[in-house]
């Protein structure tokens, strides 16, 4: 039995609502990748036209701050699916077949690394070592780690995270 | 009478169900009316036994793992609150050979108290360090941390008293402790381990630093895979601060430190001292050229001190219990302990602190109870993805620094990744090419460019037609490893070669 993740409750992009959840950042120095980390939380990704706020705010250039955007993996440009699952490529994973559990994954869900299901219910993204590599393979859903995961496992899991995205879409409604 | 059960908070207990035991067990106790109080420890170290339920009772703490949800009722029956017999009970945890044979000074708290308490915190020797340095002249601090021979266990294992040393002499207004726990080597979890088991040491370590060389300030930089340590530090540091070990008078001392958590954003390049440092201004995580070393010029220029988790907190049981008494451990110029990490195909995977000294093979084997398939053992990478590859016949390799270069592989941050016969090293070597590639800062040409070129070239050399052509794509592949060895700006492209060419060296047969 493994704990099931309740999907973040994500809110619509806007550039009041952008402007809004990054100003606590203002006189922190060089806080820029919180603030991103702040955006991404809040609408689930970090859009486009969030770039010119975030420019103002830190005294920098938009192309500064899409570098900065754009360097870092984490940082996504477009809505994810109600989940984010990311699998670990790293050696130690690799050493307990995260390989062929990757490519079963795939499979399974019907999209590749960096896709979205054609549900909306999860994106699939790669990760290199969650740090519990004495448990491999490992995989993450939003802020879970799961250690030791099997096809099985993984199927089971997925089928009660669909569950959970449905009733908790009924429940904000 | 109340019963103390202890139920990790962290990742990998949480990655096995531990979150669900906690309410199981609640709500077991509550339904059968017997009073109990869950206390939310770190992870002992041995993962093989997570989620571990301990029980506290008059002959010690016993111990039942792995617990899994369906086991709850039947552990209640099996009346496991007095340590009743069930086939799970380990009996005495720390009793068990894996941990009575480590020598933890480093880890010597973690799992045996609730994490962020600072109370149980202090009942095992805990702010003994800060305040013996309290009494001490801040370059004697300097000195005692010297003595202790202690070398950063990032991985680099540069001496960490001649670190704060440069920075105690720069003079400046300003000056900061940078906290590396941009912990991103596959098979090293000694950073999480601590940070989510026994926070409070690298909050002490870090405070001791800044009262050495006189920064008031100082800085976590943690990776984002690491959500729950992210909230267990917090609480902690808020602890830290409400008893007045954080903030404008240390300890009633009039001295002045405070910490931030700064989260990275999943790059594995801010691992390395400067990239981390230009992350932590709000930059893209690009090296910067040394000199000036960060020590004089660090973070928004200023002279910082960036040590790893695990050197930082190491200092409140040097200053604890002196310099000698750490240096008094280990072999060569390798002093004190190190947490080995074993993972990947491993049986009995973990934490093990141990003095330097003891080989590669006792830690997998002894330890380890070998792999986890029951295959034999083909292949060992120590120290991370820029680690060598090691095959069984350089198990006896002692776990020292020196030795480890001799046998021209690198010890690194401890980290001992064990593959099964059904490793192809060839894919390995090109896995250690790729993850170059997609991890490479860009700043230089030799891994940025290299890492694709190897790449192709193993490919090219796999998909040979003839040995003619192998060897030529051998050659190849040589001279750009010392390419990017000698002409990469940081480890990253310097260092990613060591895998690739022991795998060639000690498994050219896979590469066919």
């Amino acid at each position: 039995m493994m704990p099931v993740v309740t999907p973040a409750r994500l809110q619509e992009f806007s550039l009041e609502l952008a402007t809004a959840v990054v100003q606590e950042f203002r006189d922190q120095p060089g806080a820029l990748i919180n603030a991103l980390h702040k955006l991404q939380e809040t609408i689930g990704y970090v859009d486009e036209a969030a770039m010119p706020v975030l420019a103002k705010l830190f005294n920098l250039s938009r192309a500064e701050v899409h570098g900065v955007a754009s360097f870092y993996h984490d940082f996504r440009r477009s809505k994810p699916g109600r989940y984010t699952i990311r699998v670990c490529q790293a050696e130690a994973c690799q050493a307990m077949g995260s390989e062929a559990l990757s490519a079963d994954i795939k499979k399974h869900l019907g999209c590749g690394f960096h896709e979205t299901t054609a549900d909306g219910n999860f994106t699939l993204e790669k990760v290199y070592c969650l740090g519990n590599c004495a448990c491999s393979p490992n995989i993450m859903v939003d802020k879970q780690t799961y250690g030791r995961v099997s096809m099985e496992s993984f199927k089971n899991l997925t089928a009660k995270l669909a569950g959970k995205a449905l009733t908790s879409r009924e429940g904000s409604k | 009478m109340t019963t103390r059960i202890y139920i990790p908070r962290e990742t990998t207990a949480s990655s096995l169900g531990a979150e669900l035991l906690v309410d199981a067990i609640n709500t077991e106790a509550k339904y059968r009316n017997l009073p109990i109080e869950i206390v939310r420890n770190g992870s002992r170290g041995a993962c093989f036994l997570e989620p571990l339920v301990e029980i506290e009772t008059g002959n010690g703490r016993i111990g039942y793992g792995p617990v899994q949800l369906e086991d709850i009722p039947e552990l209640f029956d099996a009346g496991f609150l007095n340590g009743g017999n069930h086939k799970l009970a380990l009996g005495n945890v720390s009793e068990l050979p894996w941990f009575k044979q480590q020598e933890r000074l480093t880890f010597a708290r973690c799992g045996l108290i609730a994490a962020t308490s600072v109370e149980e915190y202090k009942q095992l020797g805990g702010y003994v360090g800060l305040q013996n340095a309290l009494k001490i002249a801040d370059k004697d601090i300097v000195q005692t941390v010297l003595e202790s021979g202690l070398r950063g266990r990032g991985g680099a294992a540069f001496p960490t008293g001649i670190k704060w040393k440069t920075v105690l002499d720069a003079q400046d207004d300003q000056k900061y402790i940078v906290c590396n726990a941009d912990e991103g080597d596959s098979g090293t979890f000694s950073d999480r381990m601590i940070m989510e088991g026994d926070p409070l040491s690298l909050v002490e370590g870090m405070t001791i630093a800044g009262i050495a060389v006189g920064a008031t300030k100082g800085f976590i930089y943690l990776r984002s895979e690491y959500p729950l340590t992210q909230t267990i530090l917090l609480e902690a540091i808020a602890n830290a601060r409400a008893a007045g070990y954080l903030g404008n008078n240390i300890a009633g001392s009039g001295k002045i430190f405070d910490l931030e958590v700064r989260m990275g954003a999943g790059a594995y390049i801010c691992g390395e001292e400067t990239s981390l440092l230009e992350s932590l201004e709000g930059r893209r995580g690009q090296i910067r050229f040394k000199p000036p070393l960060p020590a004089l010029k660090g973070l928004f220029g200023k002279p910082t001190v960036v040590n790893n988790v695990i050197s930082l907190a190491t200092i409140p049981v040097i200053l604890e219990k002196g310099g000698k008494y750490y240096a008094d451990f280990g072999m060569g110029r390798s002093r004190g302990t190190m947490p080995f990490q074993l993972g990947g195909n491993i049986k009995q995977g973990g934490l093990v602190e141990k003095a330097f000294g003891l080989t590669v093979g006792q830690l997998i084997n002894d330890f380890g109870g070998g792999t986890a398939t029951g295959k034999a053992i083909r292949a060992v990478q120590v120290g991370g993805p820029l680690g060598a590859y090691f095959p069984p016949d350089l198990l006896d390799t002692p776990c020292d620094y020196e030795a480890f270069a001799k046998a021209g592989g690198m010890l690194g941050h401890g980290g001992v990744v064990v593959f099964d016969t059904s490793v192809n090293m060839a894919k390995m070597a090109r896995f250690s090419m790729e993850f170059c590639s997609v991890e490479s800062c860009g700043k230089c040409t030799p891994c940025r460019i290299g890492s694709v070129r190897g790449m192709e070239t193993i490919d090219k050399i796999v998909a040979a037609k003839d040995d003619g052509e192998r060897n030529k794509q051998h050659i190849i592949l040589k001279d750009l490893c010392e390419t990017m060895e000698s002409a990469s700006l940081c480890a990253m492209g310097g260092l990613t070669p060591m895998p690739v060419m022991s795998a060639v060296k000690h498994f050219k047969g896979d590469f066919q």
